[in-house]
């Protein structure tokens, strides 16, 4: 039914060039790599890589937290906290504490990853409206602790840092961070479709699909709800690192309420269900606020008519709406 | 020998037994079937051996072991599976990938080699792929390999289940109404389909209320009333128990 995963499970022995092309780890990934190649060739200025830059580190939360929405089905209204502490996990143990980058990035993602082990359990039990409840509150709490804790966060002035070094040399500059984040999200994407398309992901879809249906082929779902949270979080966690270290500096309203709506109304958007949804949903809507400035005060209302409209006319979400249409297109 | 021993199992759903002190063992090897009227407790019964539901009172033996207050999941690798009344399919899989869920337990599950892709992953995959295409043909639905499940008739997905079921390697199977909702044709196909399965070996509980198929397949019958036994014994034997016919047509025979 939907977009990557179904392609890829077909049966890949009746191998050629063209089948090859079809299949998400292949052809998708290749498309999107190509697409990341050239797409500087269209970036006119700082402003427009800064756009794109963004636009890449949304993508990777997105497809990250697509294993968990779109394919797991459990909502997260707290993923901007992860990202958040990802992000000052980074500030804080480069600046204050002179850790090289990539050990605070580690250190950052290892501490995201124990904190959303502790409380996935308990509060994946829930479900629906519940669950989008609790994962709020612990975004909203995570939010308040980087607003007040100033001591170490810099509360809500935020924390400048330093230019990314490795092995003592400086990453800077847009086309660098282009690239950075370009290599970062082909990676994400690798993984994701990799995991979906094993016996873990089909755990995760079937879950989905049925708990019962899951749990009497012997699918532990708690265990298979509680490693997407993880890893879902991890990746977030990743991306906040990787932002900070761009952006140069990070405030508490990245890992805010608000950042987390927009996360998942990215996926959703997109389409869920679908990695490369996720990424055409990250990127429209990092996008579009940027081109729609041009309707001035009006700018917010037209963003939200388009919002409306694509989820009334695609209800499926952009991306896996069109690939259908293209698909049966192909068909007739 | 006994694979399965149910002792004196209750399950109370607020004041309401729906099944009472109930105790059957089934032989290895063989069909048992359980039947009665609606309401008389028996998906009760299945629910409760497969962990779905905690007896309240009671305990469920399986191969000696007593397996009752585990979840199903675990359930699944003591080598219990089952199929659903009402359809647990996972809809936005494919037909194929839904039987290969059922080969979880026998997969490598571990997240770094899934996530890298270790070719020991890529390999068993293939396998398990193979192995699952060859249940499909088994139960008579191969024809919808590629097919997405939500795009399946009814009655390829309850042999859908089956397969799944039966990719697990079950040392048990349980059948919750595999042939309701089927007609004649479909009905009797289900039902070669089951002696197959117990010609492997494989010990099977079935529910059904098509009284043709459970006659002519059981080896022995369990016959439920208000969540307790009512009698229990061969086929030709049920068929004549004037409890039996009492409880069906619900007049003195």
């Amino acid at each position: 039914m939907t977009s990557d995963v179904h392609a890829s499970a077909a049966p890949a022995r009746r191998g050629g060039l063209a089948r090859a092309l079809l299949r998400p780890r292949t052809g998708g990934l290749g498309l999107l790599a190509l697409v990341i190649a050239l797409l500087p060739l269209a970036l006119p200025n700082a402003y427009a890589y800064d756009v794109a830059i963004n636009a890449g580190l949304n993508a990777i939360v997105c497809v990250g937290l697509n294993l968990l929405i779109g394919y797991a089905g459990q909502i997260s209204l707290g993923h901007a906290a992860f990202f958040g502490l990802g992000a000052y996990a980074s500030g804080i143990l480069t600046t204050r504490y002179g850790w090289p980058a990539p050990g605070a990035l580690a250190a950052g993602a290892v501490l995201v990853g124990v904190l959303a082990f502790a409380v996935a359990r308990p509060v994946l039990r829930l479900k629906g409206h519940y669950l989008a409840m609790a994962t709020l509150g612990l975004g909203v709490i995570i939010s308040i602790v980087l607003n007040t804790e100033s001591w170490i966060t810099g509360g809500p002035d935020g924390l400048m840092l330093d230019d990314l070094t490795v092995l003592g040399w400086t990453l800077a500059g847009d086309h660098t961070w282009y690239g950075i984040v370009g290599v970062t999200l082909l990676l994400t994407v690798w993984l994701a479709l990799n995991l979906i398309d094993s016996p873990v992901g089909r755990a995760l879809r079937a879950l989905h699909g049925t708990e019962i249906g899951a749990q009497v082929v012997g699918v532990d779902t708690a265990h298979y709800k509680v490693l997407a949270f993880v890893v879902s979080a991890v990746i977030a966690a990743v991306a906040g690192s990787l932002f900070a270290h761009y952006a140069g500096m990070i405030t508490p309203g990245k890992a805010g309420f608000m950042k987390s709506v927009e996360l998942v109304t990215m996926v959703v958007f997109g389409g869920m269900a679908s990695t490369f949804g996720a990424i055409v949903g990250a990127v429209s809507l990092t996008v579009l606020p940027q081109l729609l400035v041009a309707f001035e005060d009006y700018e917010s209302i037209v963003l939200g008519l388009i919002m409306i409209g694509t989820m009334v006319f695609m209800r499926r979400g952009l991306f896996v709406t069109l690939l259908d249409l293209a698909k049966s297109w192909r068909r007739s | 020998m006994t694979l399965l021993r149910v002792e004196t199992l209750s399950k109370q759903f607020g004041g309401i037994a729906a099944v009472d002190g109930l105790s059957f063992a089934v032989e290895a090897g063989t069909i048992h079937s359980i039947i009665g009227p609606n309401g008389a407790g028996k998906t009760t019964v299945l629910n409760l051996v497969t962990g779905v539901y905690a007896p309240s009172r009671g305990a469920v033996y399986l191969d000696g072991a007593m397996v009752s207050g585990k979840p199903p999941y675990e359930l699944a690798a003591c080598g219990l599976s089952r199929t659903f009344q009402n359809l647990q399919i996972y809809t936005s899989m494919t037909a194929l990938e839904n039987v290969m869920v059922g080969r979880h337990l026998r997969l490598d599950r571990r997240l770094l080699p899934s996530l890298l892709r270790f070719p020991g992953v890529v390999r068993r995959d293939e396998a398990a792929r193979d192995r699952c295409i060859e249940l499909m043909e088994f139960v008579g639905c191969g024809r919808y390999v590629d097919a997405d499940a939500a795009s399946l008739p009814y009655g390829a997905l309850k042999r859908l289940e089956i397969a799944r079921a039966l990719a697990t390697e079950p040392k048990l199977l349980l059948l919750d109404e595999p042939a309701a909702g089927l007609n004649a044709t479909e009905s009797r196909e289900v039902d070669a389909v089951i002696k197959k399965i117990a010609a492997q070996g494989i010990t099977v509980i079935l529910v059904e209320h098509d009284m043709k198929m459970v006659m002519g397949i059981s080896d022995r019958i369990l016959v439920l009333n208000h969540g307790r036994k009512l009698t229990e014994g061969a086929p030709d034997e049920i068929a004549a128990h004037p409890d039996v016919i009492a409880a069906y047509l619900g007049a003195a025979a």
